[in-house]
């Protein structure tokens, strides 16, 4: 692993994605919106409403968008055949995949911050634990997208392929992780799959960080991250220097 | 003098069918090698073994001595192919500059490919905007940024004004001079006299191995369309 190729790659993923203002523009308003139009969904409700689903959607907007953004970028690298060029080079497998990474996981950040600030100070929305661990879990699920994301597009051979893979990947984890039927009261079999999912337990640690002033949100992190890992050694093993 | 490329016995396997079979031969370095034959006939695969991104089903193929693939070559190798594999929505100098830091090469190297390939008043351009011929020169520029001891260019000329084509080929021949191996494929017989070496393929075999002058007396042809021509129907009888 050299930190020089990581920064370069990260530096040029940031590049590319400047020159896409369209892209970028969307990426960091579209949470924001999306926050604004739940909290006025719940405006003549306010007992059952924003407060209690806001955390979980603060934890699933970046992990689709970034899930999403990466798999195509990615899929853009092996068709265009810049990732064979890159693998015929000096290039660390590594290198490659923190460098982007590092770069959706920055992006991540603003995008996260930007709709967390905006419903804390514009919504009203209560966090009863501290704001950092709520941005921090926010990009760790960001960075857990971008994974995976990488992960699939080795499946993919077209883009709208590689776009499939949301509803096959994200849709049901979003069914699963609590936000629609609490994971204790879903079916036996379905509690098991819940409890091997990663997003459950993004939703789980955002809503304990806006329930509790001092959040057991570590453990929850941790699966997180041990999910970023693993999805990270499996888009390692999909990047190829050779092909048949 | 030790070989650049050497390849023995090699078969290569695509999908269930045998694109080359059973090739040998060498690339010389401070030379220009061409390998012509026309489309589908096995250049880009035999390229892509040497460069070592394709799978070979068995023989051997070793550059500089090493076998193809392994890391120490990745430096040593500059390898363009047939559809340029830049980054369009950079400009010529962001993807250079990014290339040139993965190689861990200057900027001063940067200036000079740039020059190389005569995209020096085009710097600043987005790749997606450019022409497609310039856009292959951008992708060769990345080929040459590392000082390749071997240049690997898989039809590097298509659809070239013939006067930036015959700057191209000026190119390859300064490389050669420096002392890089450079192995140049065309589906046109008519850039086989810019070469020093001939490769003929056809079907996944090299039907000939020879200079350009060497081949046509040998077939007593007057080109080398022609000499392909007599070299396929000597086979076929």
């Amino acid at each position: 692993m050299r930190p020089r190729i990581t920064l370069a790659v990260t530096l040029r993923v940031l590049l590319q994605l400047r020159r896409d203002h369209r892209t970028l523009a969307m990426l960091l308003v579209i949470p924001c919106l999306i926050m604004t139009l739940l909290w006025w969904m719940f405006q003549d409700r306010p007992a059952i409403g924003f407060g209690s689903l806001a955390p979980a959607l603060l934890a699933l907007i970046p992990f689709i968008v970034m899930f999403l953004v990466t798999s195509v970028t990615t899929l853009r690298e092996r068709t265009s055949g810049t990732l064979e060029r890159l693998l015929a080079m000096p290039m660390g497998k590594v290198d490659f995949l923190l460098g982007y990474a590092l770069a959706f996981g920055l992006v991540a950040a603003v995008q996260s911050a930007l709709a967390v600030l905006l419903s804390i100070w514009a919504l009203g929305l209560d966090v009863a634990g501290p704001v950092w661990i709520l941005l921090l879990v926010a990009v760790v699920d960001a960075v857990l997208g971008s994974a995976l994301g990488l992960f699939v597009s080795a499946f993919a051979r077209t883009e709208f392929q590689a776009v499939q893979f949301m509803p096959t990947v994200v849709i049901p984890q979003i069914l699963l992780c609590g936000l629609f039927v609490a994971r204790d009261d879903l079916p036996p079999v379905l509690e098991v799959l819940s409890d091997v999912l990663p997003l459950s337990y993004a939703v789980d640690a955002m809503t304990a960080v806006s329930r509790d002033a001092h959040p057991a949100v570590w453990g929850d992190l941790g699966v997180v991250v041990a999910c970023v890992l693993g999805a990270l050694v499996l888009g390692a093993l999909t990047l190829r220097r050779q092909s048949d | 003098m030790t070989a650049g490329v050497e390849a023995v016995a090699l078969h290569v396997v695509r999908g269930g069918t045998e694109v080359l079979h059973d090739l040998t031969f060498e690339v010389a370095p401070r030379v220009v090698t061409g390998l012509l034959g026309p489309s589908g006939c096995g250049k880009s695969t035999l390229m892509r073994a040497i460069v070592g991104v394709q799978r070979i089903s068995s023989g051997t193929v070793t550059v500089f001595g090493e076998p193809a693939g392994s890391a120490a070559l990745r430096s040593r190798i500059g390898y363009v192919t047939q559809a340029p594999s830049v980054y369009d929505d950079l400009t010529i100098e962001e993807n250079l500059a990014f290339f040139a830091a993965v190689l861990g090469v200057d900027r001063a190297r940067v200036d000079a490919c740039v020059h190389l390939v005569d995209l020096h008043g085009e710097r600043s351009k987005v790749v997606g905007r450019l022409s497609g011929g310039q856009r292959s020169r951008v992708s060769l520029a990345v080929a040459l940024l590392g000082e390749p001891a071997l240049v690997v260019l898989d039809e590097p000329t298509v659809g070239l004004d013939p006067v930036l084509r015959r700057d191209l080929w000026q190119t390859f021949h300064r490389l050669a001079d420096d002392g890089a191996a450079v192995f140049v494929s065309s589906h046109v017989m008519d850039e086989a006299t810019r070469c020093d070496r001939l490769m003929l393929m056809r079907d996944g075999r090299i039907i000939a191995d020879d200079t350009p002058r060497g081949l046509l007396e040998r077939t007593g042809t007057a080109d080398v369309e022609a000499a392909f021509l007599d070299l396929v129907a000597r086979a076929a009888t």
